[in-house]
């Protein structure tokens, strides 16, 4: 059992071609662009969804911010819509690799970085530094500012990665309890059936979630540097 | 077996049984055909299922279920020694 809980989260290759290459790739058939002024149902429903989503996203920013609005709203866009796919049934979810997750949090938040580095140096700097410290405290501080600096694009990869592994790793354990104790005890079956349907919306819930505080941060990052 | 338009141009429900080998090796298997081929069956199911005027759920939800499918199918060595019994 223990081989077959993690054979899922291997990198998919079909006779040695990496298929994972076609499954990142296909959320995006999943978004029409829009062709006309009044489009079809599908693409109307994902427009109202994106100006509804950007307009949130995108307030507390100013002109400078704004500018990152396609680059916000196709991550969150991405990793919803490969997190909720991972939830039928036998599929890969690429977010639950680490590697794809580093790829996709240590540039966004260099960018913020680097942004606010060469626009607003002073500023950006007196960030390590928060208001009314004690004096000897300073150099202490510093230090731990900027540990808590760098560790923002490993705990964006890490948090993502694990939410939806764990997730997904539930889900199978939990679906193996169930199937192994209907003939145990029918009624125990129930209750964790009921468990695996809760289990089930929670994920659809997370899947979401987690896009969202993905860009969220990032956006966060990019408001203290821009 | 000569027929007045050439074998390549017919649409492959007019081709004869016998000109079908002709037919399938005259085909563009260029990069480029090869997209094209992709293509003209992607908008061939998005105009017939997606872009109407009352798309209902079934546009995504047969893309969907293909996704599941082909899935299935890439995990079917792990998947062919899973069994509810040990004995049936």
């Amino acid at each position: 059992m223990n081989e077959n809980l993690f054979t899922s989260f291997i990198t998919p290759t079909m006779m040695g071609l990496p298929v994972v290459v076609l499954i990142i790739m296909f959320p995006s058939i999943l978004f029409p662009s829009p062709s006309q002024l009044i489009n079809n149902r599908l693409i109307s429903l994902q427009q109202w969804l994106v100006q509804l989503t950007s307009k949130q996203m995108l307030a507390i920013h100013n002109h400078k911010g704004q500018t990152w609005a396609l680059m916000l709203m196709s991550l969150i866009l991405f990793i919803g819509s490969t997190n909720l796919l991972g939830l039928l049934p036998h599929s890969f979810t690429p977010t639950t690799q680490l590697s794809m997750n580093l790829g996709m949090a240590i540039p966004l938040w260099a960018g913020t970085v680097v942004t606010g580095f060469r626009h607003k140096t002073k500023a950006s700097l007196a960030h390590f530094l928060p208001q009314g410290t004690p004096i000897p405290l300073i150099p202490m501080l510093v230090i731990i500012e900027t540990i808590s600096l760098f560790i923002q694009p490993v705990a964006l990869a890490v948090r993502l990665t694990a939410n939806i592994t764990a997730g997904h790793l539930l889900m199978h354990l939990i679906g193996g309890a169930t199937l192994a104790l209907t003939n145990i005890n029918a009624s125990v079956a129930l209750i964790t059936f009921i468990i695996l349907i809760l289990l089930t919306v929670l994920e659809f819930a997370v899947a979401l979630i987690q896009a969202y505080v993905f860009t969220l941060l990032v956006s966060l990052y990019l408001h203290d540097n821009t | 077996m000569a027929s007045p338009v050439p074998v390549k141009e017919k649409k492959l429900m007019d081709v004869k049984l016998g000109e079908l080998p002709g037919w399938i090796l005259m085909r563009d298997f260029t990069p480029r055909g090869i997209a094209g081929a992709f293509q003209r069956g992607y908008y061939r199911y998005y105009n017939k299922y997606v872009n109407v005027k009352k798309g209902s759920v079934a546009g995504i939800s047969m893309v969907l279920a293909a996704y599941v499918l082909f899935n299935y199918c890439r995990c079917y060595k792990e998947l062919k020694h899973e069994r509810l019994r040990k004995y049936h």
